[in-house]
């Protein structure tokens, strides 16, 4: 079983959810913070991580001596990432997808093999919970492939909770592809209905069941509660404003850690996801 | 012409919300929301578009199965795994990258330009506004974010505009490396939260590349007073001044409600007041006073 927690608007409580849902499930579930910008359910959970691996992506690396300046690298490269400056090739690394095309058109083999860091991948534990992350290199554009590296991090037949990153575009599309189930979190105001919006239309475009969390469920005004009827969104949590809350996650803690009885709560979230995404 | 983006690191802290409020007070400028993928601002700005445009991004493949001979070439090439057995290439995992356009032995591959999005220039009640809208689980947002700002800029230049004010985008990725390359100044709005200073360090990590001067503002300052002195005194270490505090006010919420920002809702509460100190701040720090030079000086350390 994987859920993902996604939102569109950034700041909803995303990693609340996920943190909170994972710590009080406990055994057997695996936690991987794939909002590889800022990656921040480490905060809360305070896992013991083993040794960062580094996770790099090819780019090329010219080999002066066997390249003839043919150019048909730097043709094949949609993205500019090569050119060819009197006769020698010049590579610009960060402009470089790792498509691969000039190492194939290279008939001369002098394309080598190089790499780029995206970032760093950590696991460890934090109790019983199963926990790893991604952090992308400061100044590295490319989040996908290093979300795609900390998800392949799961091996277990237990429950996986994804933290995703905020937005629509491509890194949340690789924190939500392949999930059986999405949990938007998001917040009542018009910016939240506006985000959510957006989120839910993204997975849709990947025909994945979804259900909602309303958090500080009593501020702002009713618009997502109307939108998610209308669309037959289930509301499966709502978390009020609660300043002991804000306070507690300020310092990096759990709502569970200050409020116990919220425990139960994400249990019972947890089931009622089950029951939805095996429909 | 100076150009002021707004930025977090962390979603959520606040910076529609200030931005908004940072346009009733300029003068003489243009707003831009280069947080293309989740934009926000129209919602408080009412903007009436004048101008749309569709923003052609990058080509996606198409096999043409009439003259697909499934020699499977294609799936040997691509390191996206786009094409499926049955060789129909999935448009959401397709990078772009046409090595297997080029490399077909059929050239049974076409390479369509997708319209990715649209982006605007509209009028609003405090000057004009250049916005965009990424389709939904589209790439290339960095390209259209860098649309945007050229084109607030070429706006600004024609209007005799001095200023533009920009809405970033969250995270540290592409489009907010597209947001902040050549401004003249940054606000890094953050939240008094152990999340909050974990990512606003790593923006400012970012921003160090690019030789900016950053200007902090804590917003929601009182939910965590100790984590904002902390914050605070982590902005004076890397050479960013603190602009001011903003505190926690649903105020906010209700005037966001309404369309409108918080000192057209109540511009004589408090909060508005802080606000205002902080507009006030950020046009007399050094950097927004460039009198044409750049003073590395006062960039992020």
């Amino acid at each position: 079983m994987i859920i993902s927690v996604a939102s569109g608007k950034g700041g909803t409580g995303k990693t609340t959810v996920a943190t909170n849902m994972a710590s009080a499930l406990g055994r057997g579930v695996r936690l991987l913070d794939c909002d590889v910008e800022e990656p921040n359910a480490h905060l809360f959970l305070n896992p013991v991580l083993g040794q960062a691996e580094e996770v790099t992506t090819f780019i090329p690396e010219i080999d002066d001596e066997l390249c003839t300046g043919c150019k048909k690298c730097a043709e094949i490269c949609r993205f500019r990432a090569l050119a060819v400056v009197a006769g020698k090739v010049l590579v610009f690394p960060e402009l470089c997808h790792s498509c691969g095309g000039c190492m194939e058109v290279c008939e001369e083999g002098a394309v080598l093999d190089g790499n780029r860091i995206l970032g760093t991948v950590e696991s460890g534990s934090a109790g019983n919970v199963l926990f790893s992350h991604g952090r992308l290199r400061v100044g590295e554009a490319m989040s996908p492939p290093l979300i795609e590296k900390v998800r392949s991090i799961n091996e277990n037949n237990g429950i996986t909770i994804i933290d995703a990153p905020p937005g629509t575009s491509c890194p949340v599309i690789a924190a939500i592809k392949g999930a059986d189930f999405v949990l938007m979190v998001t917040e009542p105001t018009p910016f939240g209905l506006h985000d959510l919006k957006l989120g839910v239309e993204a997975v849709k475009t990947l025909g994945i069941p979804c259900g909602l969390v309303i958090n500080r469920s009593d501020i702002g005004d009713d618009g997502v509660r109307e939108y998610a009827a209308k669309e037959d969104i289930p509301v499966l949590l709502e978390i009020p404003f609660d300043r002991k809350i804000a306070e507690a996650y300020s310092v990096g803690k759990l709502i569970i850690e200050v409020r116990p009885e919220w425990a139960d709560k994400f249990r019972d979230l947890y089931n009622r996801i089950e029951i939805l995404a095996r429909c | 012409m100076r150009e002021l983006v707004i930025i977090s690191g962390k979603g959520g802290t606040g910076k529609t919300c200030l931005t908004a409020a940072f346009a009733s007070l300029a003068e003489n400028n243009v707003l831009c929301d280069a947080d293309v993928d989740a934009a926000n601002l129209h919602l408080l700005m009412n903007p009436k578009v004048r101008k749309r445009t569709d923003f052609m991004g990058g080509s996606i493949a198409e096999i043409r199965s009439a003259d697909c001979s499934e020699c499977g070439r294609c799936l040997e090439l691509c390191k996206f795994a786009a094409i499926s057995e049955e060789f129909v290439v999935d448009p959401i995992s397709c990078e772009g990258c046409g090595v297997c356009v080029d490399l077909c032995p059929e050239q049974a591959i076409d390479f369509p330009v997708q319209k990715c999005g649209e982006w605007y220039i509209s009028d609003t009640r405090h000057g004009a506004m250049v916005h965009a809208k990424l389709g939904i689980a589209e790439e290339n947002s960095g390209k259209l974010v860098s649309l945007v700002r050229q084109q607030a800029k070429t706006l600004a230049e024609e209007k005799g505009n001095d200023l533009i004010l920009t809405d970033g985008p969250p995270g540290i990725g592409c489009p907010v490396i597209a947001s902040i390359g050549g401004a003249s100044g940054l606000v890094i709005v953050v939240e008094p939260t152990v999340s909050g200073l974990h990512d606003m360090s790593r923006v400012a990590d970012l921003a160090v590349h690019f030789k900016i001067p950053g200007l902090i503002c804590v917003n929601k300052y009182d939910l965590n007073t100790e984590m904002t002195m902390e914050i605070e005194a982590f902005a004076e270490k890397r050479n960013m001044r603190v602009v001011g505090r903003v505190p926690f006010d649903p105020l906010f919420t209700r005037a966001m409600i309404q369309g409108k920002n918080i000192l057209e809702y109540q511009g004589n509460s408090d909060t508005a007041d802080r606000v205002r100190e902080v507009w006030d701040a950020i046009m007399q720090s050094p950097s927004m006073n460039l009198m044409g030079l750049k003073d590395f000086s006062t960039v992020i350390k």
